[in-house]
């Protein structure tokens, strides 16, 4: 059993896996993951369409062989050790439209509960509080076939959840919620997670700031492959060779090339500055600052001083998740989806693209006779 | 202790995985009972099934019975049509409600997560045939009492003990079969569709619906051997028409019972063995999932 220095199990651990589909032309959907998850974390996959996200979540739950490569849950391979694995885990996908449109919620996850091992009272009382937690109180009588996508979906967590897995894959969950329903559901499973210590999650999201508030770390997969993995900080700590820095002052006698001298400043220019035109009251300078370290901020406001230049304001500007999106997929994520939103970093992780959002309803199967 | 959001504590997900035989066995038959439940109320919600289900075969039934009566064929034969008729319902079910649902939930985006649960595929198959036994022994009963009050079928019974074995056996032969056939649903969808519609009027004729199987012969003793309705069926005529014309040339009801028995052992065995492989090889072939991707 492949373990962690501290000797347990990790959550995950996937080596070398490989996942070709014998399609013509074949397809190389994953081309050597290898990926190792703590118990307890929230880790996330970023990647463009076809990147090879889901099928990854299908081979770690149990759907799906890989072609080469081993992986283990808690210890359990995926391929040989599905029943005590299937005990332990639950996945939930953006857009599943699983169980029975004729059923009321409550039926339906109370069917639900009947396949994870709860008894038949105990499954009851647990869709209650499943319901309550994921805000459908009033659609609990209502049935399957007429929620919303967002109702849709909060019922499917509350599906996810009636089993206490250990570990739950989210495959894109978010998607098609509004602003305040992927909050409510982000922040369900946070608590829920921070619930009991070992919990661990497993998410592919499209959505770079979800990406961002919501993973501890990430990898970013193209093509079959990481190209990178790490916390979203590390993450952009990459691709930020230098400390860039928005400065305003009042005034800068001498224009930004006194500041571009100053050792340890590389490059010093005016910006735009929307205050500028017209308003002479607030008339300032600003400038943008790349530095090759923050230390060096200290002689640029030595030298403002000298010259007599009163700082009005100074920030530092971070890098996004999308800078190193761009950087390691080499194309902007929105060039990769396709979807053609301007690409400005703190994108809003509910600005969902209509593509997405008007994806049609899918017909329930009769479940009565045919 | 429990909350929202921890419902049973476990130590760890070890602890959580062993699960010990009694846990798997409740999981499994309240998965029957999970997986039957939205059957019986679907059944309970669409109210016109009761004309789609019932009347319309019903219908098919009367028209044999009409058939013989013209031909003058011995009032016996009425009878026959009547519990042929009554078991249909039973086949239907085994077709269309198991074996070709599996297609349906795959479609859905069931499959995966029946897979994924922890039930074996055999309860949830079990609670899909449960369900829908619920309506077609609704209609069964109503062939056989508009069949006994509108035709005057007259049965005449003598082994009552012997007659519901046999038609328990049928039942548990049949729901093997299904068994078998929901296992190649689940790797060749759509071709198996197909095969399974241009086998449902032969089975029909050698199974002897509408007739005593014992008349074709070589075929009817094949079907005897093959095919749990023919045989429940033949044994069921036997045994609810004691010394009608027209019953001979099989073996008898004991025997019919015992060919039964092996059916179901069989069949339940193969579905065991078949969906243990074919999830597998599904797995291998990516063909568990339709949806996600
Ligand atoms: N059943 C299949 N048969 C053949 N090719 C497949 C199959 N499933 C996925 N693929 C291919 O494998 C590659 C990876 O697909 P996958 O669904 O894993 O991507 P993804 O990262 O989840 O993408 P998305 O962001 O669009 O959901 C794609 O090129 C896809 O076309
Ligand atoms: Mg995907």
């Amino acid at each position: 059993m492949p373990a962690d220095t501290t000797g347990a199990p990790l959550a995950i651990d996937a080596r070398g896996i490989r996942r070709i589909y014998k399609t013509k032309p074949p397809v190389v959907a994953l081309d050597g993951i290898d990926l190792q998850v703590e118990p307890g974390e929230l880790f996330g996959l970023l990647g463009p369409n076809g990147a090879g996200k889901t099928t990854l979540i299908k081979i770690l739950t149990t759907l799906l062989l890989p072609s080469e490569g081993t992986a283990r849950i808690f210890g359990f391979d995926v391929v040989t050790r599905t029943k005590e694995l299937r005990r332990i885990m639950n996945m939930v996908a953006g857009g599943e439209q699983s169980g029975y449109g004729m059923l009321t919620v409550h039926e339906q996850l109370w069917m639900f509960s009947q396949f994870y091992g709860l008894g038949v009272r105990e499954g009851r009382r647990r869709v209650e509080e499943l319901i309550e937690a994921v805000g459908l109180a009033e659609q609990r009588m209502q049935r399957v076939s007429t929620l919303s996508t967002g109702e849709r979906q909060k019922m499917n967590f509350a599906r996810g959840l009636l089993n206490d897995p250990w570990i739950f894959f989210l495959d894109e969950p978010t998607l098609g919620l509004d602003v305040s329903a992927a909050r409510s559901v982000r922040d369900l499973v946070r608590a829920w997670q921070a619930a009991v210590p070992g919990r661990t999650i497993l998410l592919t999201t499209h959505y770079m700031a979800e990406a961002d508030e919501l993973c501890e770390r990430l990898a970013i997969v193209d093509h079959g492959k990481i190209l990178a993995i790490g916390t979203p900080d590390e993450l952009k700590r990459r691709v930020q060779r230098e400390s860039i820095f928005r400065l305003e002052v009042d005034q800068l006698d001498g224009g930004p090339a006194t500041l571009a001298r100053l050792p340890g400043v590389t490059s010093a220019v005016i910006a735009a500055n929307g205050r500028q035109e017209g308003d002479e009251t607030s008339q300032t300078v600003a400038v943008n600052l790349a530095l090759e370290g923050d230390a060096a901020l200290g002689s640029v406001v030595n030298a403002l001083g000298g010259i007599g230049s009163r700082i009005v304001s100074l920030q530092k500007s971070e890098p996004s998740l999308e800078d190193v999106f761009v950087e390691l997929v080499g194309r902007g994520f929105d060039e990769a989806e396709a979807n053609g939103s301007p690409s400005s970093g703190g994108r809003d992780p509910n600005d969902e693209p209509p593509a997405h959002a008007e994806r049609p309803p899918t017909g329930e199967p009769a479940e009565v006779g045919r | 202790m429990s909350s929202v959001y921890v419902n049973r504590p476990t130590a760890s997900p070890q602890a959580a995985a062993a699960w010990d035989t009694r846990r798997q066995l409740l999981t499994n038959v309240r998965g029957i009972g999970g997986r039957a439940y939205p059957r019986v109320s679907g059944i309970l919600r669409e109210r016109s099934w009761l004309f789609f289900e019932i009347l319309l075969p019903f219908m098919t039934t009367s028209g044999f019975v009409f058939v013989y009566r013209a031909l003058h064929a011995p009032p016996a034969y009425i009878g026959f049509v009547v519990l042929g008729g009554a078991m249909t319902a039973f086949w239907l079910n085994v077709m269309w409600m198991m074996a070709a649902q599996l297609y349906w939930e795959k479609d859905q985006g069931n499959l995966e997560l029946y897979f994924t649960a922890p039930v074996s595929m055999m309860s949830i198959l079990l609670g899909m045939a449960v369900g829908g036994m619920a309506m077609s022994f609704a209609r069964a009963i109503v062939v056989l009492a508009i069949g006994a009050i509108v035709y005057g079928v007259q049965f005449q019974i003598e082994q009552w003990a012997l007659l519901l074995a046999v038609f328990a056996l049928t039942l548990a032969a049949l729901y093997g079969l299904g068994m078998v056939l929901a296992s190649l649903f689940l790797l060749w969808g759509r071709e198996a569709w197909h095969l399974t519609q241009l086998t449902v009027e032969p089975i029909y004729f050698v199974s002897g619906l509408n007739f005593p199987v014992g008349r074709l012969g070589a075929l009817g003793a094949l079907a005897i051997g093959t095919i749990p309705l023919a045989v429940g069926l033949d044994a069921m005529r036997q045994l609810a028409f004691v010394n009608a014309p027209g019953l001979g040339g099989t073996p008898s009801p004991g025997i019919e019972a015992g060919i039964l028995v092996v059916m179901t052992v069989i069949f339940i065995g193969v579905a065991r063995w078949m969906l243990t492989r074919l999830e597998m090889l599904a797995r291998r072939e990516g063909k568990l999932t339709m949806r996600w991707g």
